[in-house]
């Protein structure tokens, strides 16, 4: 279920630890899969269970507790604003907006195209950038007016077309 | 995601330049001299990084230091935990046994969830090897020799950034086995959380570093005699590790005479909300507030000051007025009934309602919580329902003392602090603004011209 | 030793000890529902919170340890008003389900609301939902809103049954407890959770709804299943029995009992209860009275006394039965002249015994062990409560080695494990006892193998440590070369230190060896008996067919004979019986068990006998009196007791030392059929009560069994 190459990615992440404590590579793993794959499935909360030597149900208590391991698929982008107090003094909620009107959905849903996934978040550490937000876990963007908003999304949508359009043709 | 992707992603990442690179910093140790380019190892080394640990190896010609002497060093530095606790670092250093058989662990605490805070994150992504040269200073001392950064996966950019410098440092043999062919060995790994406020409580990193619930550990026992896999473990913020090299090469009463008694050094203050340059400003503490609200440009759009919460959303509110005579540093903004913490500074102007600002806040918290303990589990929702009601017009008049009473049930009665965090804001809100929230009540509207 | 003043009573208690151990010592009550004196310390429910003199805020008493001269005060103003503010923060999310809470009665939150919580309720928002969980056929969990996240069952599967199932996921007011989606909780110990749950989150599936706690009676009995002997409180509602909960022994069972010991009484009410004699007739089954089936059978026997000797007369009895059932089903069977009685009805090898055979050292010790070596069983599943005290005392760091024919999954991390088919146990014990001879300088046994780097491994293990034993499950016990292997086990045993013993398969194992329900004097054993030659069997509380190594043989054997008469509380072995005797189960008779370590636990009766239904040793005595036996004037079960034990009423709690041991000096005889595998039963087949138990045969142990995978 995951490849070779997922599985040196976690033994690197294992071996950062005793060797009795392998569990301590499950939040490593666990963002690995969910980099690879776009969310955690039941079905890799298993396999993961099994490399670490760990109760599933301990890595489904981790999986749940940490709120940014997506348990269910989302868009391939999925855009966490942050709402918290220093960022709505400075357009945190208004970015949120923003963003609700130009995509067409509310916070916490998904794009009928499968693209967007727009949620709240609590504080990212970026403060005095707001308004903030995260890209697939990954990309913070700061500083994002309404302006680079729409430079935002309009390039993402363009490079998801783009690529589609390459795979279209590969075939 | 596609490299196209990337790209677009990257030209809106933050440079550091409005929050960090600029001249509006007083005598700064840790964000001295950095311009987001010259964070590599050799960039370091050129502005004097690692002259501290080649000193106390003896690699610098003397004798090197002790373990004790630089102990000694970092309790004469007055330094404190930069983090929120503002605990003596050195005497914290002191509490670890120096004589055990078994392994001892040294954690840096990343997690940044605070509200408010955000200078931990320009120290790992522009400066990461003050952090490693004050953390294998900090294991030497103590006589360690395995570490952890746990960095909290929001910033998972600058979690890479600092892996790329850790093997920066082991290349060049700063970290590892006989660390510059001395005796001392001590090896430095990154790991990252993912979303939970509360692995910024000591214990609770533990138990996520354990690759468990980022659940806090009731105390005692404390995390020297029992800590990561229940071994003696020394945990310090990114901001504390990182004030270390300068206290070494300067000495500790140096550090001190930077700040005032009690309060020595520079502390970095991210200052958020309501004022013309939000940012990262180091200062020396003891700075009175109005210096560092004047280097942040003042309050907005020529507003009002109304309220500031000084260290963080987990600190009590205070009015302007008793802000306007606070100088920045742990003792005075205690006297003055609130905490420094981490010296998160959100400004607020006379256009915010403090009840939508409470909202927003205990929601947090009622989010945040663990969930383990039974006050912290229902009061935080307790709090937040109360409160929303209030928002939206279906306060009632009982619901005042309700929050009080609440608020005061919650406070000391919980494993961790995040408990006391939630119920503070409640009380010191409500203590200092009570007239908008009964207004609210009363007329089920904000009496502000404008809401958050 | 530290001293505290708790309530201005002066307390003395190990150092280390929390403040809650001292409390417990003085008597004195702090509330609590986290705390669980055989679990860790979790300290989240804040109950416990005390006053303790110069600490800014009250503290957890479950979690401060004990420093000399700290006070303590559990009912001062702060302390009272901590407990309350938390009582309220309990109630404030917990569904007003009292009326229809099967916990109603024996609920802790009801007790302490009662004591710490207010009259009216502050709280008016929305309350938390959590939905229901389906996790098996045992435990309830259809009112999950109802749990105050103690934690108590996620750390019983953790520590005590070794498998985490149910974990606590989500964060904050969103915590809940579950299985991995849709699993089910399929530990054998599971049961316990209902106990160990405050509240009525976690209740028994079977029990539901059955009655309030207050209609049911109490009385106290014993396991009837396993060797460990557990003590039960069997709960009585208008003479049926409703429930079965632990009683805590804690040198035996401690606080805790298996599901087969919970949930068998199930059986006791099933639609295949005999409760009228019956006798078959011209091919049909006819309801009789006693009168009538009592001479029947006495006839019979004489006359096939008369035709064919007494030697063609046998009695087959299961180690389930009682101590008085089995010494006065001995006592019948030789008072006829024959020798013909047995009670190891999945023995292949019939070595004469030489004491009785037993556990070889006490239940309890078995929780400090250091290391120890389980040859031929499943541990886990065969002996949930033995299985239990050894994971303790791996947590403790205990080496334990194995072995068998399966890699054993018992829950706990094994230092090594030897996996054979039974065939080669002879030889991988024997070296073992070559490598234990090795390491010692000494002479191995007579043809032990050499040894080879697992056996010298165990062997390496056995000689470490202090506290050992050598454990023979059940597969050795009924082994083909089994005095091979006890031998081979015993010189393992003197050369390491360790104790020798067997774990023995079922409740009167050892108390049927004490009964002399075997033979002695060259009598047909239990194998003989199966494979045909008796003209009159007496099947007492065995159904030779899922009971015996012969099982379907048993058939065939059986139906040679002219009288067969099964006594049981079951219509059972209709295939080849003539008439059936009801006797009464466990809970409705008095007796005696006698555990694997050699413990009398006795009991009385908790319900009346269902229908006709007569109590086995009643029965004995009644057809012995009928066939003309002397002896056989006892008025009570005691009086049997008396006989049997040769002492005064009460006064045995022990099988006498001098009569317990696992020696064998005598060459081992050939075994029948030495190419089968040793005849064990899965933790859910073992007796009669537990295959008709409907939840049971429900969990999954059972389902594997069915589908023939080794449970």
């Amino acid at each position: 279920m995951i490849t070779e190459a997922t599985r040196a990615r976690f033994a690197r992440e294992v071996a950062k630890y005793p060797a009795d404590q392998k569990q301590s590579a499950v939040m490593a793993c666990l963002a690995i899969v969910q980099q690879e794959q776009g969310s955690v499935s039941a079905e890799s909360e298993a396999v993961i269970a099994e490399y670490l030597g760990m109760p599933q149900i301990a890595v489904r208590e981790v999986t749940t507790f940490y709120n940014m391991y997506n348990q269910r698929p989302v868009g391939a982008f999925k855009l966490n604003v942050c709402t918290n107090l220093p960022c709505q003094l400075r357009d945190g909620q208004k970015a949120l907006r923003h963003l609700e009107h130009k995509l067409g959905i509310s916070a916490g849903e998904t794009t009928a195209d499968g693209l967007f996934t727009l949620q709240q978040s609590e504080c990212l550490g970026a403060c005095a950038d707001a308004p903030v937000m995260l890209v697939n876990n990954r990309a913070m963007c700061s500083f994002m007016d309404n302006g680079k908003l729409d430079q935002l999304i309009d390039g993402l949508r363009g490079s998801h077309e783009a690529v589609s359009a390459t795979q279209a043709k590969g075939e | 995601m596609t490299t196209t992707a990337a790209q677009i992603l990257s030209q809106f990442q933050a440079t550091g330049v409005q929050t960090c690179f600029h001249d509006r910093h007083i005598e700064p140790q840790i964000y001295a001299g950095l311009d987001g380019t010259n964070w590599s190892l050799k960039d370091y080394e050129a502005r004097g990084g690692y002259q501290a640990l080649r000193r106390i190896l003896g690699q610098d010609g003397a004798e090197g230091l002790t373990q004790d002497q630089v102990i000694a060093t970092v309790k004469e530095s007055g330094l404190r935990g930069r983090g929120g606790a503002g605990f003596p670092t050195g005497l914290k250093w002191s509490f670890m046994p120096r004589s055990f058989p078994g392994q001892k662990y040294l954690v840096c605490n990343s997690d940044e969830g605070e509200p408010g805070t955000c200078k931990d994150r320009d120290i790992l992504q522009f400066n990461p090897h003050i952090v490693i040269e004050g953390m294998i200073i900090a294991a030497y001392a103590m006589g360690i020799s395995v570490g952890y950064n746990y960095i909290h996966g929001e910033i998972f950019q600058t979690y890479d950034r600092f892996e790329e410098a850790l093997e920066e440092a082991r290349a060049a043999g700063y970290l590892g086995d006989k660390i510059l062919g001395s005796n001392f060995s001590f090896q430095l790994h990154a790991a990252h959380g993912f979303g939970a406020y509360i692995c910024g409580e000591e214990t609770a990193l533990l138990e996520s570093l354990e690759g468990k619930k980022g659940q806090p550990r009731f105390k005692p026992p404390f995390p020297a005699s029992f800590g990561l896999y229940g071994k003696p473990t020394t945990i310090n913020n990114t901001e504390t590790f990182a004030a270390v090299p300068w206290i070494i090469r300067n000495g500790g009463a140096a550090y001190l005479a930077c700040g005032k008694p009690n309060n020595g050094g520079t502390k970095i203050f991210s200052v958020s909300g309501d004022v013309e340059k939000p940012g990262n400003y180091e200062i020396p503490l003891g700075t009175p507030f109005s210096k560092l609200l004047e280097l942040a440009g003042g309050v907005r759009k020529g507003r009002q000051l109304k309220a500031v919460i000084p260290g963080g959303s987990s600190s009590p509110v205070l009015p302007a007025s008793i802000m306007m005579d606070c100088t920045m540093d742990y003792d005075s903004i205690a006297k003055a009934g609130s905490m420094l913490g981490s010296g998160a500074v959100i400004v607020m102007d006379d256009s915010r309602c403090m009840v939508e600002s409470l909202l927003r806040l205990s929601y947090f918290y009622m989010h945040e919580s663990c969930g383990q303990c039974t006050p912290c589990r229902e009061g935080t929702g307790w709090m937040w329902r109360v409160i929303d009601r209030i928002k939206h017009g279906h306060g009632r008049d009982t619901d005042l003392d309700l929050l009080n009473s609440v608020a005061d049930n919650i406070q000391g009665r919980t494993i961790c602090a995040l408990g006391d965090a939630a119920a503070m804001p409640v009380r010191a809100m409500i203590k200092h603004f009570r007239p908008e929230f009964e207004a609210m009540i009363q007329s089920g509207a904000s009496r502000t011209a404008t809401s958050v | 030793m530290v001293e505290i003043e708790l309530d201005g009573q002066k307390v003395e208690v190990a150092e280390g000890c929390m403040v809650m151990h001292a409390a417990e010592k003085a008597g004195t009550y702090i509330p609590h529902f986290c705390y669980h004196k055989k679990l860790s310390i979790a300290a989240n429910c804040r109950m416990c919170l005390v006053e303790v003199e110069k600490a800014p805020k009250p503290m957890p008493a479950c979690a401060t340890p004990v420093t000399q001269g700290m006070i303590v005060r559990t009912k001062s103003e702060k302390a009272i008003k901590a407990q309350q503010s938390v009582m309220e923060f309990l109630l404030i999310n917990h569904p007003l389900d009292c009326p229809i809470c099967d916990q109603g009665g024996e609920c802790q939150l009801q007790d302490l609301a009662v004591g710490y919580g207010g009259s009216a309720s502050r709280y008016a928002e929305e309350k938390r939902v959590v939905l229901n969980k389906d996790v098996g056929p045992l435990i309830s969990m259809q009112e999950m809103s109802r749990c105050i996240h103690c934690t108590r069952c996620v750390r019983f599967g953790q520590e005590v049954a070794g498998v985490m199932e149910l974990g606590m996921i989500h964060r904050g007011e969103h915590s809940e407890i579950t299985t991995v989606a849709g699993d089910t909780v399929d530990s054998e110990l599971s049961g316990n959770m209902i106990d160990i749950c405050p509240v009525g989150a976690l209740t028994s599936k079977p029990f539901r709804y059955s009655a309030r706690t207050w209609e049911l009676s109490r009385r106290r009995s014993v396991s009837p299943h396993d060797s460990t002997g557990a003590n039960l409180i069997v709960q009585v509602k208008n003479h049926k029995v409703l429930r079965v909960l632990p009683f805590e022994n804690e040198a035996v069972n401690e606080c805790w009992i298996a599901d087969r010991d919970r949930f068998s009484y199930e059986a006791l009410s099933s639609d295949d209860r005999l409760t009228q004699p019956m006798l078959k007739q011209g091919g049909v089954w006819k309801e009789v009275d006693w009168q009538t089936a009592l001479e029947y059978v006495a006839n019979g026997i004489k006359n096939i006394k008369n035709d064919h000797g007494a030697q063609s007369i046998g009695a087959l009895v299961s180690p389930h039965s009682t101590l008085e059932e089995l010494y006065l089903a001995a006592s019948l069977v030789r008072g006829l002249g024959s020798d013909n009685v047995d009670y190891r009805l999945r023995n292949a090898e019939f070595a004469a015994p030489e004491g009785v055979r037993w556990l070889g050292t006490s239940i309890a010790s078995l929780s400090t062990l250091q290391r120890a070596l389980v040859i031929g069983s499943n541990l886990r599943k065969d002996h949930p409560l033995f299985a239990l005290r050894v994971r303790q005392a791996v947590r403790h760091g205990a080496q334990v080695t194995a072995i068998g024919a399966h890699e054993p999954e018992w829950a706990m991390p094994l230092h090594r494990s030897v996996v054979q088919p039974a065939a080669q146990w002879v030889s991988a014990l024997g070296a073992i006892a070559s490598a234990v001879a090795q390491e010692k300088g000494v002479t191995a046994p007579a043809g032990a193998p050499a040894s080879d780097a697992d056996a010298l491994a165990i062997a390496r293990s056995l000689l470490g440590g202090e506290r050992k034993a050598v454990l023979l499950g059940n597969a050795a016990a009924h082994h083909a070369h089994a005095s091979e292997l006890l031998t081979l086990a015993n010189w393992i045993g003197s050369h390491t230190g360790a104790t020798v013993g067997f774990l023995t398969e079922a409740a009167n194992t050892v108390g049927a060896q004490f009964a002399g329900a075997h033979p002695v004097n060259g009598g047909l054993n239990a194998g003989q008996m199966l494979a045909g030659g008796l003209k009159a069997a007496l099947l007492l509380n065995t159904e030779p067919v899922a009971d015996s190594a012969a099982g379907r043989q048993a058939v065939q054997a059986l139906s040679g004979a002219e009288m067969v008469v099964t006594l049981s509380p079951f219509k059972c072995n209709l295939e080849f019986s003539d008439v059936l005797l009801p006797i009464a189960p466990f809970t409705e008779t008095s007796g005696t068990f006698v555990n694997a370590e050699g413990r009398l636990q006795s009991f009385h009766a908790v319900v009346r006998p269902l229908g006709e239904t007569r109590p086995a040793w009643k029965v004995l005595r009644v057809l012995a009196n009928l066939l003309g036996v002397a002896g056989f004037d006892f008025e009570t079960s005691t009086d049997v007791l008396v006989r049997a034990t040769n002492a005064a009423a009460g006064s045995v709690t022990h099988i006498p030392a001098e009569q317990l041991s696992n020696v064998v000096s005598a060459a081992a005889p050939a075994a029948a059929g030495t190419a089968a595998d040793p005849v064990v039963a899965s933790i859910y087949q073992l007796d009669g009560l537990v295959r008709r138990s409907p939840s049971l045969q429900l969990t999954a142990d059972a389902r594997l069994a069915r589908e023939g995978v080794a449970a």
